[in-house]
């Protein structure tokens, strides 16, 4: 039962958190232009790395918050844990 | 009977038990275990090989034993313990494994929970190493939990060494004692640190009442998990002594010698009369010398050249004869030895017992658990833990530190206790004598043997894991704690590579075997999952409710009155609703507040509808879609105010959707000025449905103005009983006039009482999901996860009026303009209606294109879809069924076959709405 | 037709087997059901200074896992932007609307969600070793003091616990009130081990 450090809570059993994949991967800022192959690596094409790996995680069964870690996906390591916070550019959903 | 006086510190011999082992009754003493009855008993083999049905007797005194395998028949069924590992209590009924062991066939009434513990310092093994460790740790104030898998502290110790210069077994007593009085230092014995995980983590079993017998008290837990998270972890866990290997080793009366001279001092047993010790090492010499004063006939085999000098003196005095130079070659005798082959000219020595020293393996177990890495040593012969892990400490036998003094020395820093230094003479590293390798057992548990080995070599396997599964060697209930290191030397042997380069084979949890029942601890029975409940869920039990399990939501399927079967009572549910009117507890649906002002913009880019444009005081069906276009959830929409919606999610998808949409807001678009909050057990959601629903709303809320044109179909409103708010809705999900009731939980179970007494008049109808079910199927709504699977877009289901048009993107409008999304032949929900108006059709039937003459054709038959929801309708009067098919939309009218155990059965399709499709219900 | 819509407590069926449960293992343990207490589910963004003193009575925690007392009530750190403020005085509904106005500037909402949860009391020197038997967090005194709260797991239930001092160690449970049967039913069988044993038991020593 490893323990993962959430940047809120501290440290928490696993079993608390909810793994939401690749991190980095945003939203493609107006979808109708891209052409269906590009549509498609957004959906469905994830990095797949053996070594350090950004990814999302939710530290579903405390505070909810979503946060980003990097983990060694051979050991399963966590090498770095942050909230997401302002470093990303601002988007606005189209309407 | 060799039952030896002035042995056997762990027996009370003052009181005795009985037990049956393979129909014999034997009779012991507590601190007996099932083998040291049975040898005390002078019995040999007690059962048989797992594959050759060779006789198996007791090899070990502890976990390692390889072939000592026991049935427990009572006082409860289980297959495959150890007789060494048992300890006796009056009545117990054994018997030897013939193979393999057999499971309980009725149920484990025991208890068994689980329980978490934090500590500065965790010790695995009570041992001399893991005492000084943990009392080292105590006296420096850490906490401290120390387990160890006897009954009893001491690991090896025999009670013939002396510590601090009294006798060991003093020692240990008063180390106990002085643990015993720190507040802060946990001790438990007979638990076994059975798993090491990441960070600190151990799980151990504790044994907690077998050993009671019927003395066990009741309402304790038979088997604890335990859930040590440590700061720091010593591993003091000792050595398991190995044997060579010989031709016909698996013969009952072959042991280690450690496990002789164990059971000599723990249990008074003297496991032979006629010894013959085969050693490669120095540590044998004790145990043929302690069996010698026991009054033992002893000969010593030691393969090694010379006769360590300190030994050879001793065993001089004690009348042992030494041959050096020697090995034992084979073994000779029926269902026990007789004697043994020793030698070139393989001269055959009587004996009734043989005693094998092949040197000791340091248990490194929980060392490889969490990835440690092992290297060889070339003296010991064996593999011993790598680089340190971080905060996990090895010492004593575990970490190839043998002699008791420098072992004390290790564990015990600055206070260390000590004991007199003994001599030591290099070991000589044998894995095998010369023999029939047909007949020399490497994995005497799995009947694997050396010529298993060469056929794997020869296979071309070289690495020890690709040999162990390949041979099984190593998987049996002891996983090779004797036979891997042997298996790895064999290896190199026949391989001519040097054991340094092999790397042995990984272990993994868990150490020694641990039942199911354990692991699962309270979860079962109806602790086995959460079980959630709405808040009147009293009032469904006492209203007669049947339930389903809707994910872990516990809802009432129907509410059968006497003498009804559910197929009666839902006819009758559905009835009521269609006619007069009917109420159903809704709770259980998921409901977010999203407040804020940008929420009208959260909410148009997750729902394929424009929400934005709804006013206050209005309701939106709303759809939801992944990024592929399918739709994974639906609910309503209620604007509360221009800055406030109130969403509802479907009952299993409550807690996915809100993380979605806090994905979306907390790592897509931060800036929103959103906040979402779960309400779903806040409100209690009642459904008034049916054509006297209004008079019964207009009864329960005196005041309130229930007309069409004051309260408009998919409008809401508030209002209050008796000083509380009260929210209504007129939403729909059966095409009849409807209100939903929404209140805070706290007066859920007395407005239902209020609704349900305002009703009595129009003879309201408690109904359940079933009839749920079957009205909206009727009207040809979708229940999510039931006519969905994953690949259903909201076309496909016929609500693409539900997806805008307007909108510039929201989730799935890109995967929407994909050419395959406009395919014709997708697979389209549509109304089977069985041409003989009386097969229901089973939910998940193939549907097929239908044949004139009735049979099935020969496979391959096209598959054009499946049946995804299937009733009986009051208000048809017949079944109908709603499928997916394949270009369902334009095959309206077409007859389709659906087989139906062996008949095929003709189901005219029509389109999904078959009651009401006009709408004219709604508004009363 | 009833005149008054009466509350439920949510454990309300469990009430009488809690105190019974007390009874046999008083001093050692008591659980005891918490009282129906208005709660808000607040959320504004953590910037250093909080308005909110006069409206709740009281100060935002902000260090994660605490929580401080308010008028009649508590505020409970549930995250880094979250809230639960608890009164045993106010109306859900009226509260809700005064914290809003005093939030709404401050990219805040208020959400009243005092029917959403539901607790019980634990109390006695063994209130954190039954907690042990399905919590992972470490809840010994110096780790979890009086005033700590945590979001996490008891047996396979999300839970809030509190840990308070009333003259003794006090532990609230707080579960969602659909789980709080399963939780109810988890206390009770995990407070089996917790009985004492039979007097002619000798499993702690036979020196009778």
């Amino acid at each position: 039962m490893q323990l993962i450090l959430c940047p809120h809570c501290g440290p928490r059993e696993e079993t608390e958190f909810c793994y939401g994949g690749e991190a980095g991967v945003p939203y493609p800022d107006d979808p109708s232009v891209l052409d269906d192959e590009q549509w498609a690596r957004f959906v469905f094409v994830r990095a797949n790395p053996k070594g350090a790996f950004t990814e999302r995680w939710s530290h579903a069964a405390g505070c909810r918050r979503w946060f980003t870690a990097v983990r060694d996906t051979r050991t399963h390591r966590f090498l770095d844990v942050e909230s997401i916070g302002a470093s990303q550019p601002p988007t606005t959903p189209r309407r | 009977m060799t039952r030896i006086d002035g042995y056997g510190h762990a027996l009370d011999r003052t009181r005795t038990s009985t037990v049956t082992v393979n129909g014999r009754r034997y009779t012991g003493h507590p601190g007996d275990t099932l083998a040291s009855v049975l040898l005390a008993h002078d019995v040999g083999a007690i059962g048989t090989g797992v594959k050759y049905g060779r006789p198996r007797g007791i090899t070990a005194a502890w976990t390692e034993d390889p072939t000592g395998l026991v049935q427990i028949e009572e006082p409860f069924p289980e297959p495959m313990l150890l007789a060494s590992t048992v300890e006796i209590t009056e009545g117990l009924v054994a018997r030897g494994v013939n193979g393999q062991g057999r499971l309980a066939q009725v149920p484990d009434h025991a208890r068994y929970d689980r329980r978490h513990t934090h500590c500065d310092v965790f010790v695995v093994g009570a041992g001399p190493a893991g005492l000084t460790a943990a009392r080292r740790a105590a006296r420096d104030g850490s906490s401290v939990v120390l387990v160890d898998d006897r009954p009893t502290p001491g690991g090896t110790l025999t009670g013939t060494e002396r510590i601090d210069g009294k006798p060991a077994l003093a020692f240990v007593d008063d180390v106990v004692a002085e643990l015993a009085a720190h507040p802060d230092v946990t001790h438990l014995q007979r638990t076994t640190a059975f798993g090491h995980y990441d960070d600190g983590f151990v799980l151990a079993l504790e044994r907690r009442t077998d050993h009671l017998g019927s003395e066990a008290p009741a309402g304790r837990s038979r088997q604890r998990v335990h859930r040590i998270r440590a700061a720091r972890i010593v591993l003091a866990t000792g050595a398991i002594e190995r044997p060579v290997v010989f031709e016909d080793n698996d013969r009952p009366g072959v042991m280690l010698a450690s496990a002789a001279r164990d059971l000599l001092h723990r249990h008074g047993v003297l496991a032979g009369r006629d010894v013959v010790v085969a050693t490669t090492t120095d540590s044998a010499y004790a145990a043929a010398l302690d069996l010698a004063a026991a009054g033992a006939r002893v000969q010593v085999l030691d393969a090694r050249a010379e006769v360590p000098p300190s030994w050879a003196d001793r065993c001089a005095a004690a009348g042992v004869a030494v041959t050096a130079g020697t090995t034992v070659r084979g073994t000779v005798g029926e269902h026990r030895v007789h004697g043994v082959l020793v030698g070139d000219d393989r001269a055959e020595m009587p004996c009734d017992l043989l005693l094998v020293s092949g040197g000791w393996t340091p248990t490194s177990h929980l060392v490889s658990h969490v990835g440690g890495t092992l290297a060889y040593d070339e003296a010991l012969g064996a593999f011993v833990p790598g680089e340190q892990l971080a905060g996990v400490d090895v010492v004593g036998a575990a970490k190839g530190t043998f002699g008791l003094a420098a072992a004390l020395r290790e564990a015990g820093g600055d206070d260390a206790p000590t004991a007199p230094e003994e001599p030591s003479t290099p070991s000589l590293v044998v894995w095998r004598t010369d023999g029939d390798p047909s007949r020399q057992f490497v994995d005497i548990a799995r009947d694997a043997t050396v010529a298993d080995v060469a056929r794997a070599v020869g296979a071309g396997m070289t690495h020890p894991e690709h040999v162990k599964r390949y041979t099984t060697i190593g998987t049996a209930h002891d996983q090779g704690k004797t036979s891997g290191m042997l298996a790895a030397g064999i290896i190199a042997e026949l391989t001519g590579r040097p054991i340094t380069a092999l790397s042995p084979t990984t272990f993994r949890p868990p150490f020694t075997p641990v039942g199911f029942a354990a692991l699962a601890g309270c979860q079962r029975g109806e602790l086995f999952d959460p079980v959630r409940t709405t808040a009147i869920h009293d009032r469904h039990v006492r209203a007669g409710a049947e339930f389903e399990d809707v994910g872990q939501w516990r809802r009432p399927r129907y509410y059968p009155q006497p003498g009804e079967d559910m197929t009666a009572a839902v006819l009758r549910e559905c009835v009521a609703v269609r006619t007069r009117v009917g109420i159903m507890d809704g709770s259980a649906l998921g409901k977010i507040d999203v407040q804020g002002p940008d929420a009208a913009v959260l909410l148009d880019h997750l729902y394929t509808n424009l929400m934005s444009s709804l006013k206050v005081g209005r309701v939106r069906y709303g759809v939801m879609c992944g990024h592929d276009g399918m739709v994974v959830d639906d609910g309503t929409v209620l604007r509360l105010a221009e800055d406030r919606f109130l969403v509802t999610t479907t009952t299993g998808n409550a807690a996915h959707v809100l993380d979605s949409m806090e994905e979306w807001l907390q790592t897509e678009w931060p800036h929103l000025r959103i906040r979402l909050t779960s309400v779903t057990e806040h409100w209690s959601v009642f459904a008034v449905v049916g054509p006297r629903s209004r008079a019964v709303i207009a009864r329960a809320f005196p005041g309130l103005n229930v007309s069409n044109a004051g309260f408009g179909f998919m409008t809401w409103q508030d209002t209050g009983l008796d000083g509380v708010d009260v929210r209504l809705a007129r939403i729909s999900f059966s095409g009849e006039l409807a209100y939903e009731v929404n209140v805070a939980s706290w007066y859920a179970s007395a407005l239902w009482d209020h609704l349900v007494a305002a009703g009595e008049p129009e003879g309201i109808t408690r109904y359940g999901t079933e009839t749920m079910h079957v009205l909206r199927a009727e009207k040809g709504f979708p229940i999510i996860g039931q006519d969905t699977d994953g690949t259903v877009s909201p076309h496909d289901l016929g609500i693409g009026w539900a997806v805008s048009t307007k909108k510039a993107d929201f989730v799935g409008k890109r995967s929407f303009a994909r050419a395959v999304n406009h395919d014709p032949m997708r697979k389209q929900l549509v109304s089977l209606l069985p041409t003989d108006a009386t097969t229901k059709l089973p939910e998940g039937s193939q549907i097929v294109a239908w044949c004139d003459d009735g049979a099935l054709p020969p496979p391959p038959v096209p598959m054009l879809g499946h049946v995804t929801s299937s009733y009986l309708s009051a208000e048809l009067g017949r079944p109908f069924a709603l499928a997916l098919v394949t270009g369902g939309r334009e095959r309206i009218g077409e007859v389709v076959g659906v087989p139906v155990g062996t008949a095929l059965v003709p189901a005219r399709i029509g389109g999904s709405v078959l009651v009401d499709p006009e709408g004219a219900r709604r508004d009363g | 037709m009833a005149d008054t819509l009466t509350r439920t407590h949510p454990l309300e069926a469990w009430r009488t087997a809690f105190a019974a449960l007390s009874e046999e293992l008083d001093p050692g343990l008591a659980i005891e059901l918490a009282p129906l207490t208005t709660a808000l589910d607040l959320r504004v963004d953590a910037t250093g200074v909080f308005p909110f003193a006069d409206v709740l009575g009281g100060p935002l925690p902000t260090a994660p896992n605490t929580w401080t007392p308010i008028r009649d009530g508590r505020a409970v750190w549930l995250g880094p932007d979250e809230w639960l403020v608890t009164s045993t005085t106010a109306s859900g509904p009226r509260w809700e609307d005064e914290v809003r106005a005093v939030a709404g500037p401050h990219r805040g909402a208020v959400v009243d969600v005092s029917a959403q949860r539901t607790g019980v009391r634990l109390r006695g020197r063994d209130a954190r070793e039954l907690l042990s038997f399905g919590c992972a967090l470490d809840l010994r005194p110096a780790s979890f003091p009086a005033g700590s709260c945590a979001q996490t797991l008891l047996g396979q239930s999300g839970v809030l616990l509190l840990a308070d001092d009333d003259g003794g160690p006090a532990l609230d449970v707080v579960v969602r009130a659909s789980f709080a049967g399963y939780v109810a039913g988890w206390l009770l069988d995990a407070a089996e081990e917790l009985r004492p044993l039979p007097h002619n038991s000798d499993q702690e020593g036979d020196e009778t």
